[in-house]
C-alpha cells in the first residue's frame, strides 16, 4: 500500500478526488439546489468541511496502526487539511455573499451575538494560520515543535465545527451527533496515545511524537 | 367533457390526479372513450376501487377572498418540494418524498372543548361548511425564508360559529395527525408528537386566520398538510399546524410543540417580527424563494400589521415573542 502512496501520480489523483464533491455540487445545480439554493450550498460545503477535517485527523491514527501499512499517508495530510480550509472558504464565502449579501454590519452582529456563528467563525479563523504555515518552508522556519504546537489548533477547529453544526439544527441532532462521535474517536485516540506513550518513555526534553516525516519531502 | 365530476361529489370520491390521468390513458387506449364517458365514474370505481387516497384535485366554486397580496405567487413546485413537516423527515425535500402514500381519506376533525355543540366534522362537511375563498398570503418561516401562496379555505370563525364556543373559551388548541406507521421518520424529528399548536381565541377568530383545504386551486398536497390545516399569515409558519384532527377550545393557554421543544427560542405568540431576533439568527431579513439572496426586508406581522396589530395593544412583543 505504501508503494501506491509514494507513487508520484497518486497525489494528483487524490487531489482530483478531493475536488469531486465540489464537482458534484456544481453539477447538481441550479435545479438540484432546490428552492433555497443558498442554504443548500451552505449545508453541502459545511458537510465537506467537517468531512475533510475528520479525514485529516484520521491520517495520524491510521499511520500508527502498523498492520495497515499506511505510514506514507502522511504525504496527504497537508492536502486534506488544505481542502478542509478550501471548503470552509466556500462555506464562509456563501454566508457572506449570499446569506448576508455583503451586509458587514449584519455579519459582525451575527458573529458577535449568535453563538453558533461565533463558534463556526472561530473554527474557520483558526484554520487560517494553519493554511498559511502549511508549506515545508514554514515548518523549517518555525521549527517543527512550534509548528506542531500551532497545528494542534485543528483540534479546536474540529470541535468548533461540530458544535457549530449541533447548535444550528432546530431539533434533529442525529447528524451532528454522528460527526461528534467521529471527532470524539479521532481526538480520543490522541488522548489515549498520549497517555500510553507518556507512560512508556518519559524521555525528558524530547517530544513524544516523532513525526519529522510530516515535513513534506518536496513541494 | 369527458369524466366531468358531478357537483354532489363526495370528498372520498375524489380520484387522485395520477389515477385520473392513467384512467384517461386507459380509456383512450380501449378506444371506447365516447361511449364510456357516461359511465366514467362507475367504471373508474371498478378500475380503481381501492383508490381512496388523496392527491391534488381541482376545487370548484372558489372565489377570490380579501387580504390578497399582489406580490408574485411562488412557483407551486417550490411550495410542494420545500417543506417543514417533521413527521415525514427533517430535510426540506423529505416530506415530498415520504408523504406520497399518506392516507388522508376518510378524514374527520373533532371540534371540542369549551363549546356548546362539540362535534366531529367529516372532510366532506368541512369542504362545504363555508364558501371557499382563495387567499394569496405571504408565508414567513421562522428559519428566514418566505413564499407567497394562494391558499384555499375560509376563516376558522365560520367553523367556530357552528360549535358555539362558550364564554369560558379563551384559547384554541390544534392537534395534527400522528401515526408512527405512516410516519416512520417520526423518531428523528426531535420534537414531541403529535404536533400541537395554539392561538388566543381572538387570534383564532380573526378573519385572516384561515382554515385551509387547498392551494393553487386544488386540494392540499400531502406534504403541505393535507387534507386540512391552519394558515395564520402574520405568524411564523410553524404556528400553522398541518393535517388537523382536533380543534379544541380551551380555558387555558395550550402547550405548543416548538415551545415545548425549546421555550427560549419559540414563544406561544411567534408573531413575525423583524425587530425581535431568534436567539440564533436575525429576523430582519428573509430570502424569498426560490432565490439566492437573503435580502428581502421582513415586515412587522409579515405585512399584516394593519389587520392584526390591534390584537397586541399594550403587549411587550419582546417578552411575548
Amino acid at each position: 500500500m505504501n508503494r501506491i502512496l509514494i507513487n508520484k501520480w497518486t497525489k494528483a489523483v487524490v487531489f482530483l478526488i478531493c475536488l469531486v464533491p465540489l464537482g458534484i455540487i456544481l453539477a447538481e445545480g441550479p435545479s438540484g439546489w432546490g428552492a433555497n439554493p443558498t442554504q443548500f450550498l451552505e449545508h453541502a460545503t459545511g458537510d465537506w468541511v467537517l468531512r475533510f477535517l475528520a479525514i485529516t485527523l484520521a491520517v495520524t491514527p491510521l499511520r500508527k496502526i502498523k498492520a495497515l501499512g499506511l505510514t506514507q499517508l502522511i504525504r496527504f495530510r497537508k492536502m486534506f487539511g488544505l481542502f478542509a480550509f478550501f471548503y470552509a472558504c466556500l462555506h464562509f464565502g456563501l454566508y457572506i455573499g449570499l446569506d448576508q449579501v455583503l451586509d458587514f454590519h449584519g455579519i459582525w452582529a451575527d458573529i458577535a451575538k449568535r453563538p453558533y456563528v461565533t463558534v463556526g467563525f472561530t473554527g474557520f479563523v483558526l484554520m487560517i494560520p494553519l493554511a498559511i504555515t502549511s508549506t515545508a518552508g514554514m515548518v523549517r522556519r518555525m521549527g517543527y515543535k512550534n509548528w506542531q504546537l500551532l497545528h494542534r489548533l485543528i483540534y479546536v477547529s474540529a470541535v468548533a465545527g461540530v458544535v457549530h453544526f449541533y447548535w444550528l439544527v432546530k431539533s434533529d441532532v442525529h447528524l451532528p451527533l454522528i460527526y461528534a462521535g467521529i471527532m470524539a474517536v479521532l481526538l480520543g485516540w490522541r488522548v489515549f496515545d498520549w497517555f500510553s506513550n507518556s507512560g512508556k518513555k518519559p524521555t525528558p526534553g524530547r517530544p513524544v511524537s516523532k513525526e519529522p516525516a510530516a515535513v513534506p519531502a518536496s513541494s | 367533457m369527458l369524466l366531468k365530476r358531478s357537483p354532489d361529489l363526495k370528498y372520498s370520491d375524489i380520484t387522485p390526479r395520477q389515477a385520473y390521468l392513467d384512467r384517461r390513458k386507459f380509456l383512450y387506449g380501449l378506444g371506447l372513450a365516447g361511449g364510456i364517458a357516461l359511465a366514467g365514474r362507475g367504471l373508474s370505481n371498478l378500475a380503481f376501487p381501492s383508490v381512496r387516497a388523496y392527491a391534488s384535485t381541482k376545487l370548484d366554486g372558489v372565489t377570490k377572498g380579501p387580504f390578497g397580496t399582489d406580490e408574485k405567487i411562488t412557483d407551486e413546485k417550490v411550495v410542494t418540494t420545500y417543506n417543514n413537516y417533521y413527521e415525514f423527515g427533517t430535510d426540506k425535500s423529505d416530506p415530498a418524498k415520504n408523504a406520497t402514500k399518506f392516507v388522508t381519506s376518510p378524514w374527520s376533525v373533532s371540534v371540542e372543548g369549551e363549546v356548546a355543540k362539540p362535534r366531529k366534522f367529516t372532510m366532506d362537511e368541512i369542504l362545504k361548511l363555508a364558501p371557499l375563498e382563495e387567499r394569496v398570503y405571504r408565508h414567513r418561516c421562522v428559519e428566514g425564508w418566505s413564499i407567497v401562496v394562494p391558499w384555499v379555505g375560509y376563516p376558522l370563525s365560520a367553523l367556530a360559529k357552528l360549535v358555539q364556543p362558550t364564554p369560558a373559551a379563551r384559547y384554541v388548541a390544534f392537534e395534527s395527525y400522528f401515526d408512527k406507521k405512516q410516519m416512520p421518520l417520526w423518531s428523528r424529528a426531535g420534537i414531541d408528537l403529535p404536533y400541537v399548536e395554539g392561538l388566543r381565541l381572538d387570534e383564532a377568530m380573526h378573519p385572516l386566520a384561515l382554515l385551509t383545504v387547498g392551494m393553487y386551486g386544488e386540494t392540499l398536497p400531502n406534504q403541505d398538510g393535507a387534507p386540512v390545516r391552519m394558515v395564520i399569515p402574520w405568524k411564523y409558519g410553524f404556528k400553522s399546524a398541518k393535517s388537523l384532527v382536533k380543534i379544541k377550545f380551551t380555558k387555558d393557554q395550550p402547550p405548543t410543540t416548538w415551545n415545548i421543544t425549546n421555550a427560549h427560542e419559540y414563544g406561544f405568540y411567534s408573531n413575525v417580527n423583524p425587530t425581535v431576533d431568534h436567539p440564533r439568527w436575525s429576523q430582519a431579513k428573509e430570502v424569498r424563494l426560490p432565490g439566492f439572496f437573503k435580502n428581502t426586508p421582513t415586515k412587522m406581522f409579515n405585512g399584516y400589521a394593519d389587520q392584526v396589530a390591534s390584537l397586541y395593544n399594550g403587549m411587550d412583543l419582546k417578552k411575548n415573542y
